[in-house]
């Protein structure tokens, strides 16, 4: 054995993509600090009325929403105002399109008549954009959360929908077969083989909605709200405030960062065995 | 056959309900009126001028953008991905751009743009270009070496590796891309169009006519149109992907 060779393996695999892991996240996050950096040059030298610099967008976010007193944990009304509302319609109207398009798509995906039935309508509605809706829904429903609630909700159900149809059409024939001999009733078998096998495609799904949950919480609050970040940036708008409009698309860039690896965390939590069945096979 | 049977007996079935609903009462018609009414005045709506006014501005801003976003994306795109150090650098930054929501621009672009019209596009393009650069630089990434090095021993030049290799090996991917962003840069359209009325287009029809709720049958149908659009351009990707490249599983790269 050659000391090289030694050397290598004391380095085993997992500490090395470790290793690589930590530099790469380290190496991110510089590469976003000279961003900034290069940024906030730029724009202290254009003087562009209509960027202004990161230092000052920053102090205007700690300004709006770290300015409270300590009892609050430095969080100013603000966010209990406007911040806490918006994510409750956004998680709120994802959850429950959530729901209800993995049921229904559990049932469509297992019965080829009721997807034949329904597959027109909804590849139909899908194709709507849903901002088109708005000033329909602005009539159909109260302003506020319940017409925002409606818009997120219809806006988002489609991939979550599809991709669970998608997801429990393509089970494997053997696990079919298996189960029927064990005579399940259809909703155990729909809960205890079809929804697990289906996981990976809903939690795709669910990705997709999540985002654009975001996009149509922010539209809907510019359009029909009372509060909400949407509708304090559309107030900002009208005070020409340009720092508060910025403000707050920091503040949705952020939200849309966290959620998304909040969401990939639980997803390895939930489906970790079937991307790591999958490394093993090879597939 | 069967299939086509069941398709036509599950959409009539749901346009009968809504129909059923829409003249049972248990609806104010005025608010939300039944299919029959809405698709009388889809008629008359594709008689009237201006109506097709909007219908040609909501699909020309949406193909300009497109346009643009693509010329943008493409070519970046495959710099970031052939050369992997701008790559990285890239990656990181757009890694963080990414997230935020186009729509929060908004009301930014429309101050800062002054003319709607030019606020929708550039909106539009900022929306569309991502997961059309996404896709090629990942596209550039997984072609495979052999094809490169094959070519390579061929003495191919640049542009020729360009155009007869590298070209024809992203098309898929690329064109999953601009699928992916031409439903987003239509979103975009829409909203713009929707909060802004002097953007003209469909999204500033519907809401003129939804305000208030007085012509909620013309707001619907405009509605409807919107979804035909949608449809449409989802209908000739889906085509186009096919037709084009359909030695290549391109939804891959997402």
């Amino acid at each position: 054995m050659t000391v090289t060779e030694r050397k290598e393996k004391k380095v085993t695999p997992d500490t090395r993509a470790r290793r690589g892991r930590a530099i790469g996240f380290l190496g991110k996050w510089a590469v976003f600090a000279g961003f900034i950096a290069a940024w906030q040059v730029a724009t202290t030298l254009a003087e562009a009325p209509y960027f202004p610099t990161p230092s000052t967008i920053g102090e205007t976010m700690v300004d709006l929403w770290l300015s409270g007193p300590a009892s609050q944990l430095w969080l100013s009304d603000a966010v209990f105002d406007d911040v806490v509302p918006s994510l409750l319609r956004l998680l709120g109207g994802w959850a429950a399109a959530g729901v209800v398009g993995v049921v229904l798509g559990l049932m469509m995906g297992r019965s080829e008549k009721l997807y034949d039935y329904f597959s027109p309508t909804i590849s139909f509605l899908r194709s709507v954009p849903p901002p088109a809706l708005l000033p329909v829904f602005l009539v159909l429903f109260p302003i506020g959360t319940p017409m925002q609630l409606a818009t997120i909700i219809f806006g988002v159900i489609w991939p979550v929908l599809l991709n669970t149809i998608d997801g429990a059409h393509t089970l494997d024939e053997t696990v079919v077969e298996t189960t029927r001999s064990m005579r399940l009733s259809k909703p155990r078998f729909l809960a205890t083989v079809v929804l697990p096998a289906a996981l990976p495609k809903i939690f795709a799904g669910l990705r997709v909605s999540l985002s654009l949950a975001l996009i149509l919480m922010v539209i809907s609050e510019l359009v029909g709200s009372t509060n909400g970040i949407g509708y304090q940036m559309i107030m900002a708008q009208r005070d020409f405030s340009l720092p508060k409009m910025w403000a707050g698309i920091v503040l949705l860039g952020i939200l849309g960062y966290v959620l998304n690896v909040l969401l990939l965390v639980i997803q390895n939590r939930v489906i970790g065995w079937h991307t790591r069945s999958k490394s093993l096979t090879g597939r | 056959m069967k299939r086509l049977v069941r398709n036509t007996i599950g959409t009539v079935g749901v346009l009968a309900v809504c129909e059923l609903v829409g003249r049972s009462g248990l609806v104010n018609p005025n608010q939300l009126p039944p299919p029959s009414v809405i698709g009388a005045r889809l008629v008359e709506m594709f008689n009237d001028y201006e109506f097709s006014v909007d219908v040609v501005e909501t699909i020309s801003s949406w193909a300009i953008s497109m346009v643009i976003a693509t010329l943008i994306a493409v070519p970046l795109g495959i710099l970031f991905g052939s050369v992997p150090a701008v790559g990285k650098v890239t990656s990181a930054i757009v890694e963080f751009l990414r997230p935020i929501p186009s729509v929060a621009m908004i009301p930014l672009a429309l101050i800062a743009f002054g003319d709607s019209v030019d606020a929708k596009i550039a909106l539009a393009v900022f929306g569309a270009v991502w997961p059309i650069l996404f896709n090629t630089v990942h596209a550039i990434g997984d072609i495979d070496p052999v094809q490169i090095n094959t070519a390579k021993a061929f003495n191919l030049t640049r542009r020729q590796m360009l155009t007869q290799v590298k070209l024809p090996a992203i098309a898929p991917f690329v064109l999953t891309g601009v699928r992916i962003s031409a439903s987003i840069a239509l979103i975009l359209v829409v909203s713009t169009e929707v909060l802004a009325g002097s953007a003209g287009g469909l999204g500033s029809f519907i809401t003129e006519t939804g305000t208030g709720g007085a012509q909620m049958d013309l707001a619907i149908a405009g509605t409807f149109v919107a979804g035909v659009i949608g449809f449409a351009i989802n209908l000739i990707f889906e085509w186009a992907q096919r037709r084009w490249v359909n030695w290549s599983d391109g939804d891959r790269a997402r």
